[in-house]
C-alpha cells in the first residue's frame, strides 16, 4: 500500500537538492507503476491524484493516462472527478488514447447526475478532439437545452470547442442559440454571447442570423447598468462586469459596417460611457470595452469624441495598466479620428516620462502616428526634450523615430538639418546607419544652407566631438565648405553669432588635430579626417598647407591599412598639378536610388580591409569606375615620361622601357572595360569620379586601385624589376576575373597546335578570331576605331590593329601623330599614318597600321596606350588615352 | 479562443498549477512556462501587468509569493482578465486556509468551475462557493 499524497507532497517539499527530488520522484513513479500493473483499484484514484502532483512538478507522467480512462469509467463520482481532472491534464487532444475515453464521456453527458455531467462537459470542452467533436455534438446539442442551467452553460461553451472542430456543425447550434438568450441566469446568457461571438468571428456569414437580437442585447446590458446591487453578480460594486464586457463586444461585431443596428445601440453606449464608475479596475474594463464599441461601430461623432476622452481621462490614471490599454485603443483608433486624439496630445507626449517603459514606447508610437506637417515643429521639440532625459534603452528607437519623422514631414530644409543635427548631438551614437549619409546627401544639395549648415557643425564640434556619427558629418562639410566657414559670417541667425564665429583656419585645423587625437575617435573618423584634411588644402591658403600635409604624412605608416592608405594616396595627390580639380567641391549629392554612384556611399567606411579584396565579385559599374579612376591618376603620374613613350620612333630607349615597365605595372592588373563607349564615357566621368574618390563617398574598391598604382609606382622609382611586388599587387587587388579558370589556361595552350584548326564558333572559351571593330576615342571630333584581327588562325597572339582615324569635326585635323605605347607582355609594330591631315565632316579616314604581339596571350588583355599630338585650325591639342582591348581577344 | 492557458507560479520560478486550453505540445510546455514566468518575475511592480508574448499577450499579476499568469489572445479585454484573475484569487482565498499545492485538486475544480475552453463559464464568486462546497459535502 502506497503512501498518501499528503506524504508525497511533504516528502518532495521537504527535499534540498533537485537530485533528491528527482530520485523522490523516480522511486514514487516507480510504486505507481507496480501499483497498476498489479491492478490495484483501491490505490487508483489516490495515484492518479500523486500523478497530477508529478505532473505540476514537471516530470513525465504519460505512463498514468490510462488510469484516467479507468477512473471515468469508474461509477463512483469521486473517481470520475479525479479521472477527468487527469484526462485534461496528463493528455490532449492529440492523444490517441482519448478515443477510449469517447462512449464513457457520452455517456456521462446524458447521466442524470449534475456533477458527473459538469465534470464529463468540462473535460470535453478543454481536450475533445476533431474525431470526438463529431461523435459527441448530438449529445451536446440535446443538453445545450438541458433544464438546467448548470449544464446549459457548460453545454454552449462545449459548443465552441465542437464549432470551432467541425464548423459544418453551425446549423445544428444555431436555432437553440436564441433560446438560451431570454434566460434569467446570467452564466447562461454569458456563455450563449460566447458562442455567438465565436461563430460570428469564424464566419462573418453567421452575422446576420443574429442581428435580430441587438435590441434584446441593448436592453439586456440596459437592465445590468441600471440594476441595484446584487450580491450575487456583484464585482466591485458593477453588476456582471463580464456579462456587459461581452454584451459590448457581440455589439461591436453586429454593429460593424451596419448604421441602423449602429443605431440602435447608441444610447446605451452613451449610457455606458457616461453612469459607468471610472475609479475602479473593474469599470474601467468595461469603459475600455465601450470605447472600442463606439469606435468601430457606425456611431454619432459625438460619441466617438467621448469615447476618445475616456482614453485621454485614461492616460491620467494611476494604474499604468490603464494607461497601457489607453494607449494601445488609442494607437488602433488614430486613423478613425485623428483630430480628436491630438486634443490629448499632450497628455501623450506625458507618458513618454512614465517608468514603464512598455508605456513609454507606447506612447512614442502614438505620438510617431500623430505627427503631421502642422504639429511637427511642437511633437519634435517635445521630443527633443525628452531624449535629452531618455535612457540609452529607449533613445535609439527614439532617435530612428525622430529621424524618420523629420525626414517625412519636415517644412524646410534648414529646420530639417537644425533637427537632425540636434539629434545628433544630443544621442548621436545611437543613430542609425543611414541618417548621417542622408544629412549630407541634403546639405550638400541644398547649396543655400551649406554655409550655414558648416558653420552650424563647426559650433556643434568646438562643443562636443565624441559623437561618431556627428563628427563624421562635420568633417564632411568642413572638408567640403571650408572655405565657406573661414570667410563667411553672415548665415548663422543673431542669437547664435554671439558665439563669435570669427573661425580662422587655423582653429578649423585645430578642431581636426583634436579630432586625430581624441580617444574614443573611431577609424572611420580618422578616415573622414583625413579626406577632409585633403580637402581643406585647396581651400586654405598657401600658410595652412604645410600643416595640413605634416598631419596628413603622420600617418603614412598608421598601423590602419585604411589610414595609411589614404594618407599615402593625398600626399602624393599634393604633388600633382591637377589634384585642384580632384578636391574641388563635390556636385550635388542625388538621392541614393537615382544615382549607382552615391549607391555606393553605403558601403561603410568601417569595411574591414579584407573586404576591399573582394573585387571580383563587384559589379561591373565599379570595375568602370575603378578603371577611369586609374586614367585619371596616371594622367598626372607619368606626364614625366609621356614624351619618351612611343615605342613607334624608339627615340629614347631607355626612356620607353621605363615607361614600358612602368606601364605594364600599372596595367597588369587593370579591369577591362567591356566596350569602347564606355571608355569614352569614362573619359567624361572622370572629373565626376575623382569628386567621389577625393569626398567622403568614395567606396573602398576605389582606394584600393588607387593604392595599388601608387604602391606600385614607388616600387618602380626603387626597382624596376620587381615582379614579385607586382604580382603580389596583382593579387592583392584581386582583378582575378582577367585570369582564365586552369582548364581555360590548358585549352589555350593547347589550341595553337596546326593540327587542331579552330572554327569561330568551337567554344566560347576560344579568342573570337574574326575581325572586329572597336571604338576606341572620341574627343574634339577626333574619332579612332580599332578594326582587329587575327591574321594566323594558329597564333593567337598576334594581333593586328588597324587603326581608323576619322574626323567628324567641321575642320581639318592637321599635323596628326599617333604614338603607342604597350606593357612588356606585348610586342607593338606601329606603321605611320597614311597621312597627318584628317579631313573634316567624316569626308575621309586616315589609317594606321600596327601589329601586337601578345606574349601571355589569354592571360592578359591587350592594352595601348596612345600618345596623340594633333592641331585643329592651328591650336596644338595632345592628349595620351588608354585604349584596352577586351580581354582574351 | 480567448484564454490560451492559465498559470500559477511561486516567486522561485515553480509552477504550482497549469492548465491549458489550447493544445500545446507537453514537451514544450515547461520550456514555454519558464520563458514566461522569467519574463514575468523580471518586471517591477512599477511596470504593466501585460506582456507582449509571440503573437498573444501575457497578463499576470502577483498575489503575495504567487503569480497568477494567464496567456490571452490580442483581442482579449486585458482588464477583464485582471479581474477575472481576481476573482478566481479571491474564491481561493475563502476555500483555502493551507497551501494550495495541498489542496491541488480543488484549485483546479474552481478553475474548471470558472473557466472551461478557455472562456469564463461562471464568474459570480456566489454560484461557485456553493457548488464546491456541496461536492465536496457529497464526497
Amino acid at each position: 500500500m502506497s503512501s498518501k499524497l499528503r506524504d508525497l507532497i511533504k516528502t518532495v517539499r521537504s527535499c534540498k537538492t533537485a537530485a533528491e527530488e528527482r530520485s523522490q520522484i523516480a522511486k514514487e513513479s516507480a510504486l505507481i507503476r507496480t501499483a497498476m500493473k498489479e491492478e490495484d483499484i483501491e490505490s487508483r484514484q489516490r495515484n492518479v491524484a500523486k500523478l497530477l502532483y508529478i505532473h505540476m512538478l514537471g516530470y513525465p507522467t504519460q505512463f498514468g493516462q490510462m488510469e484516467c480512462l479507468k477512473l471515468i469509467v469508474s461509477p463512483s463520482y469521486a473517481d470520475k472527478r479525479i479521472g477527468y481532472l487527469g484526462l485534461m491534464l496528463l493528455l490532449d487532444e492529440k492523444q490517441e488514447v482519448l478515443l477510449l475515453a469517447t462512449n464513457c464521456i457520452r455517456g456521462d453527458i446524458m447521466n442524470p447526475n449534475q456533477f458527473i455531467v459538469g465534470v464529463s462537459l468540462c473535460a470535453f470542452g478543454n481536450i475533445c478532439s476533431t474525431a470526438m467533436a463529431r461523435d459527441i455534438s448530438p449529445e451536446i446539442e440535446k443538453v445545450i437545452s438541458h433544464s438546467n442551467p448548470y449544464i446549459r452553460k457548460k453545454a454552449a461553451l462545449c459548443a465552441i470547442r465542437v464549432l470551432r472542430k467541425v464548423p459544418d456543425l453551425t446549423e445544428n447550434y444555431i436555432p437553440k442559440i436564441k433560446a438560451l438568450l431570454s434566460e434569467r441566469n446570467h452564466a447562461v446568457i454569458l456563455t450563449a454571447l460566447t458562442l455567438i461571438v465565436e461563430i460570428c468571428e469564424m464566419d462573418g456569414t453567421q452575422i446576420v442570423h443574429f442581428k435580430k437580437m441587438v435590441p434584446q442585447l441593448v436592453r439586456i446590458l440596459k437592465s445590468l447598468t441600471s440594476s441595484g446591487y446584487l450580491p450575487e453578480h456583484d464585482i466591485g460594486g458593477v453588476t456582471d462586469p463580464f456579462l456587459q464586457v461581452k454584451i459590448l463586444r457581440l455589439l461591436r461585431i453586429l454593429g460593424q459596417n451596419d448604421p441602423e443596428s449602429s443605431d440602435a445601440m447608441n444610447d446605451i453606449l452613451a449610457q455606458v460611457s457616461t453612469n459607468t464608475d471610472s475609479t475602479k479596475n473593474v469599470g474601467n474594463a468595461i469603459l475600455y470595452e465601450c470605447v472600442q464599441t463606439i469606435m468601430s461601430i457606425e456611431s454619432e461623432n459625438g460619441l466617438k469624441v467621448m469615447a476618445i476622452n475616456i482614453l485621454g481621462r485614461f492616460l491620467l490614471n494611476r494604474d499604468n495598466n490603464i494607461r497601457y490599454v489607453a494607449l494601445n485603443t488609442l494607437s488602433r483608433v488614430v486613423n478613425t479620428d485623428i483630430q480628436a486624439v491630438q486634443r490629448h496630445r499632450n497628455t501623450i507626449v506625458e507618458c513618454l516620462k512614465d517608468p514603464d517603459v512598455s508605456i513609454r514606447c507606447r506612447a512614442l508610437d502614438l505620438i510617431y502616428s500623430l505627427v503631421t506637417e502642422s504639429n511637427i515643429r511642437v511633437l519634435v521639440r517635445e521630443l527633443l526634450n525628452f531624449l535629452l532625459i531618455a535612457d540609452a534603452q529607449f533613445k535609439s528607437e527614439l532617435v530612428a523615430k525622430l529621424c524618420i519623422v523629420t525626414e517625412k514631414y519636415a517644412p524646410n530644409k534648414r529646420w530639417q538639418i537644425d533637427t537632425i543635427l540636434r539629434v545628433m548631438s544630443i544621442a548621436g551614437n545611437f543613430i542609425p546607419d543611414e541618417v548621417p549619409s542622408n544629412l549630407i546627401q541634403l546639405i550638400s544639395s541644398t547649396p543655400e544652407l551649406s554655409s550655414y549648415a558648416v558653420q552650424k557643425l563647426y559650433l556643434a564640434l568646438k562643443q562636443d566631438i565624441t559623437q561618431q556619427p556627428l563628427t563624421q558629418v562635420g568633417l564632411w562639410c568642413i572638408g567640403e565648405y571650408g572655405d565657406l566657414l573661414v570667410a563667411d559670417k553672415s548665415q548663422l541667425p543673431k542669437d547664435e553669432d554671439g558665439l563669435s564665429l570669427n573661425v580662422s583656419e587655423q582653429a578649423v585645423i585645430d578642431i581636426i588635430d583634436s579630432i586625430f587625437r581624441h580617444a574614443t575617435t573611431t577609424q572611420a573618423t580618422r578616415q573622414y579626417s583625413l579626406t577632409s584634411l585633403a580637402k581643406l588644402s585647396s581651400r586654405f591658403s598657401q600658410s595652412s598647407l604645410q600643416r595640413i600635409k605634416t598631419m596628413i604624412d603622420n600617418y603614412k605608416q598608421n598601423i590602419n591599412l585604411e589610414l595609411q592608405q589614404r594618407a599615402c594616396e593625398y600626399s602624393t595627390l599634393f604633388d600633382f598639378d591637377k589634384k585642384s580639380s580632384i578636391l574641388d567641391r563635390m556636385p550635388p549629392i542625388e538621392k541614393q536610388e537615382e544615382s549607382p554612384h552615391i549607391g555606393n556611399k553605403n558601403i561603410p567606411t568601417q569595411t574591414p580591409p579584407q573586404q576591399h579584396y573582394n573585387q571580383q565579385q563587384q559589379p561591373q559599374q565599379q570595375s568602370q569606375q575603378q578603371s577611369s579612376q586609374f586614367g585619371s591618376i596616371l594622367d598626372g603620374l607619368d606626364s614625366p615620361t609621356q614624351s619618351s613613350a612611343n615605342s613607334g620612333n624608339n627615340n629614347n630607349k631607355q626612356g620607353g622601357n621605363n615607361a614600358m615597365s612602368l606601364l605594364e605595372d600599372i596595367f597588369g592588373p587593370t579591369p577591362t572595360p567591356t566596350s569602347n563607349g564606355n571608355m569614352n564615357n569614362n573619359n567624361n566621368n572622370m572629373n565626376n569620379n575623382n569628386y567621389g574618390m577625393g569626398g567622403m563617398m568614395n567606396n573602398n574598391n576605389n582606394n584600393n586601385n588607387n593604392m595599388g598604382v601608387m604602391m606600385n609606382n614607388n616600387n618602380n622609382s626603387n626597382n624596376n624589376n620587381n615582379r614579385s611586388q607586382a604580382s603580389a599587387l596583382l593579387d592583392i587587388m584581386g582583378d582575378l576575373q582577367l585570369t582564365p579558370t586552369p582548364q581555360q589556361q590548358q585549352q589555350q595552350q593547347q589550341s595553337p597546335p596546326p593540327q587542331q584548326p579552330l572554327s569561330p564558333t568551337s567554344s566560347v572559351l576560344q579568342p573570337v578570331p574574326q575581325p572586329l571593330t572597336f571604338l576606341v576615342y572620341q574627343k574634339h571630333g577626333l574619332n579612332i576605331s580599332y578594326e582587329c584581327s587575327k591574321p594566323q588562325p594558329n597564333n593567337l597572339s598576334l594581333t593586328n590593329i588597324n587603326m581608323v582615324i576619322t574626323n567628324t569635326g567641321s575642320s581639318p585635323i592637321t599635323n596628326f601623330s599617333l604614338q603607342a605605347a604597350v606593357p612588356k607582355y606585348l610586342k607593338i609594330q606601329l606603321l605611320p599614318p597614311s597621312s597627318t591631315v584628317i579631313p573634316p565632316n567624316n569626308s575621309g579616314e586616315v589609317t594606321q597600321v600596327s601589329k601586337v604581339l601578345n606574349s601571355q596571350q589569354g592571360q592578359k588583355p591587350i592594352l595601348l596606350r596612345l600618345k596623340l599630338d594633333f592641331q585643329i585650325n592651328g591650336q596644338p591639342f595632345s592628349d595620351v588615352p588608354d585604349t584596352p582591348l577586351p580581354s582574351l581577344f | 479562443m480567448a484564454i490560451k492557458y492559465f498559470l500559477l507560479v511561486n516567486i522561485r520560478g515553480k509552477t504550482r498549477l497549469s492548465q491549458y486550453y489550447e493544445s500545446i505540445p507537453f514537451e514544450e510546455r515547461p520550456a514555454m512556462e519558464s520563458e514566461i514566468i522569467r519574463k514575468c518575475l523580471s518586471r517591477t511592480e512599477i511596470q504593466c501587468s501585460f506582456v507582449e508574448y509571440k503573437d498573444y499577450k501575457v497578463i499576470y499579476r502577483k498575489y503575495a509569493t504567487l503569480f497568477f499568469i494567464v496567456g490571452v489572445d490580442t483581442t482579449e479585454n486585458e482588464l477583464a482578465i485582471l479581474e477575472l484573475i481576481h476573482n478566481y484569487v479571491e474564491i481561493l482565498d475563502s476555500c483555502f486556509d493551507n497551501v494550495i499545492m495541498f489542496n491541488l485538486d480543488k484549485a483546479h475544480f474552481i478553475l474548471d468551475e470558472m473557466v472551461s475552453n478557455g472562456d469564463i463559464v461562471e464568474i459570480s464568486k456566489q454560484h461557485i462557493l456553493e457548488f464546491v462546497n456541496l461536492l465536496y459535502k457529497q464526497e
